[in-house]
């Protein structure tokens, strides 16, 4: 039972990473029904920063309590930059190719993810490279006969704060309304006096922040980043997204979670699992969408053209 | 006047196809260049897999990122058959072919209701799931790893087929083989439905096209055609190993199909061109700052498809859409 328990937890913080993830490509779907294949690279260069300015930090003296002060700071200015990393993807690539029907976009959206790739390649070289260890300190906790570490409480609890306060913003903001009403119809948005290009630009600040934050999270909770990561769990993090129900902000939140457990189950109690993980993965997504095609929370509705 | 004029223009599109075929075939003969023909076989192979995947994305419209695992599926059937059975190399081409197309209408099958999004993603994990079995190897057939090696060559009438010059001329049959048959189902009553369907499904399911039907096919065929290019492969290379059926090779693929103009034969080679042939070249080119190549390359894509969204060489078909979606809105 401890054993369930622990892989449960586990699953669930590897859950929110995908989460937090799949929330960007979920919500620049929702609104531009563009697949942002670069959101991955995003979230990569997210980590890659706070690896910077971490490093940078420590370079400076500081260390311990202070240090994890800092820390807020440096999620805040790693959202930031990535933030505006994404504004400025979407002006220069995605916005000439708006009307330009959806394969052209989707390969530019390549474009910009192997361009990122290879940039961070260049700066920081090809190796795995060591996030700074005990910036948040090793403490355990023995509960119920399962350990949890204050790097898992405290990846748990801002994944939930971020989530919460997204939910907050698109459901009861005035803004969030906005948001809402642009996916649903961008002309019809547009007579209602909302500025469509102002919200495409929330949604690419929105999106790629919180995947910087993953970023740095998943960077902290392995210890070790590498050019590639993008790939894996930008994947990893879209199927999240369809198997809520792309489009659909909770969906993504549940999808990532699902997923996070779904693949720390499989590696732990199926033989040989940890091999097949992302077989099993895509598996249980492929059965999900043959019983219900738009995923889990996804609405039926019939594509139109 | 005007027939005259178009006479001519169908005249010099003859002039201009046949000069080409005669550069093709005389390359190797004037080059003599074992590096330059090797690569333009690469290119064929790369080519033949373009085509057959413009049935399913330029065609019928469907979203395909998983496109390298009938590649695999081909390839694997040939390795398999002619490593363990003995079965000579021409002889698997039908059965990879067929092979890929029963992988490709069972995967399909209960997945063709999605819409396009959740397709693409399906296809993605239909490749994972395809690279992972042969990773794993659950069988002890695929060799994990390592893959499989020592492939016997292709021989035609007791004559084998090894050296770089046969199997540029090999390749080549099966490329203007490939063209011919992709001409006929374009014009063909088939593939007026793939339009239709890609257009505007529901108004072509109104119109008496079975759509479930019309989608199967365009996978069956494109599957069979990718089949087809993994029987070559496996013999080209005498080895093959999974990470050459990755995810990123059927981004590739796609890149090709849409950079050159989806739906259109000559866009394909211009695809194949931009994204085989052009980082091959650029490796000459550019070795002090080679590094620096596939940021080069990303910055390309992004740039192309802005300033030529309908590809370099479009079907008029697409560039009339695109068009008209300029100055209705």
């Amino acid at each position: 039972m401890g054993i369930v328990l622990q892989q449960l937890l586990n699953g669930i913080t590897i859950g929110s990473f995908y989460a937090l993830i799949a929330l960007g490509y979920t919500m620049v779907y929702g609104v531009l029904k563009l697949i942002n294949f670069a959101h991955g690279e995003l979230f990569m260069s997210g980590s890659y920063l706070g690896l910077t300015i971490i490093s940078i930090l420590i370079g400076a003296g500081l260390g311990g309590e202070a240090l994890l002060w800092a820390l807020a700071g440096v999620f805040i200015v790693v959202m930031a930059i990535v933030a505006g990393l994404g504004v400025g993807i979407e002006r220069v690539a995605y916005r000439p190719l708006r009307r330009a029907g959806r394969l052209p976009a989707v390969v530019s959206a390549l474009g910009v993810s192997i361009a990122l790739q290879n940039a961070v390649m260049l700066i920081y070289g090809p190796r795995y490279r060591v996030y700074p260890k005990g910036v948040i300190p090793a403490i355990y906790w023995q509960v119920g006969g399962i350990q949890i570490s204050l790097l898992q409480v405290f990846v748990l609890i801002l994944s939930l704060i971020l989530m919460a306060t997204l939910y907050y913003f698109i459901h009861y903001t005035r803004l969030g309304t906005a948001v809402r009403a642009t996916a649903l119809d961008h002309d019809v948005a547009r007579l209602m006096g909302i500025d469509v290009d102002a919200i495409v630009r929330i949604i690419f600040i929105i999106g790629p922040a919180l995947g910087a934050a993953g970023g740095i999270m998943v960077g902290l909770y392995y210890g070790r980043i590498n050019f590639t990561l993008g790939w894996g769990y930008g994947l990893k993090a879209f199927t999240a997204a369809i198997l809520g129900g792309i489009g659909n902000i909770p969906g993504a939140m549940v999808g990532g979670m699902l997923l996070g457990l779904f693949e720390t189950l499989a590696a732990g109690f199926i033989p040989q699992g940890g091999a097949w993980k992302e077989a099993i993965v895509f598996l249980i997504l492929i059965l999900i969408l043959v019983v219900r095609p738009t995923g889990l929370l996804g609405e039926r509705v019939a594509e139109k053209v | 006047m005007s027939a005259i004029l178009s006479q001519l223009k169908s005249l010099d599109r003859r002039i201009v196809y046949g000069a080409l075929l005669a550069a093709v075939l005389l390359f190797p003969l004037v080059v003599r260049n074992d590096y330059w023909i090797s690569t333009l076989v690469f290119f064929g192979i790369w080519a033949i897999l373009g085509l057959s995947l413009n049935i399913i994305v330029g065609y019928a419209g469907l979203f395909q990122l998983g496109h390298a695992a009938f590649w695999a599926v081909g390839a694997y059937t040939t390795a398999i058959l002619n490593i363990y059975l003995k079965v000579p190399i021409l002889v698997c081409l039908p059965i990879s072919a067929l092979v890929a197309a029963f992988f490709a209408i069972i995967i399909s099958r209960p997945i063709l209701h999605l819409r396009g999004d959740y397709l693409c993603i399906v296809t993605i994990g239909f490749g994972e799931i395809v690279r992972l079995f042969l990773y794993n190897d659950p069988f002890k057939i695929t060799g994990g790893v390592n893959g499989l090696r020592g492939i016997a060559r292709p021989s035609i009438f007791g004559l084998e087929i090894n050296t770089p010059t046969a199997y540029y001329y090999y390749v080549l049959f099966f490329v203007i083989i490939t063209i011919l048959i992709m001409q006929r189902l374009e014009n063909s009553r088939l593939g007026r439905a793939w339009n239709y369907v890609r257009e505007d499904e529901m108004a072509a399911e109104a119109m008496g096209i079975d759509t479930v039907k019309v989608k199967l096919l365009a996978f069956a065929i494109g599957a069979a055609w990718a089949g087809v290019a993994g029987n070559i492969y496996a013999s080209r290379y005498t080895v093959i190993a999974p990470e050459t059926f990755s995810f990123w090779n059927s981004v590739v693929m796609f890149c090709i199909v849409v950079l050159g103009g989806s739906g259109s034969i000559p866009g394909v080679f211009v695809g194949t061109l931009g994204m085989i042939l052009l980082p091959e070249v650029l490796k000459s080119v550019l070795s002090p700052i080679l590094e620096w190549r596939l940021l080069i390359f990303g910055i390309a894509m992004v740039v192309m498809m802005i300033f030529r969204p309908e590809g370099l060489w479009p079907h008029s078909r697409y560039r009339l859409e695109l068009r008209r979606e300029e100055t209705s809105s």
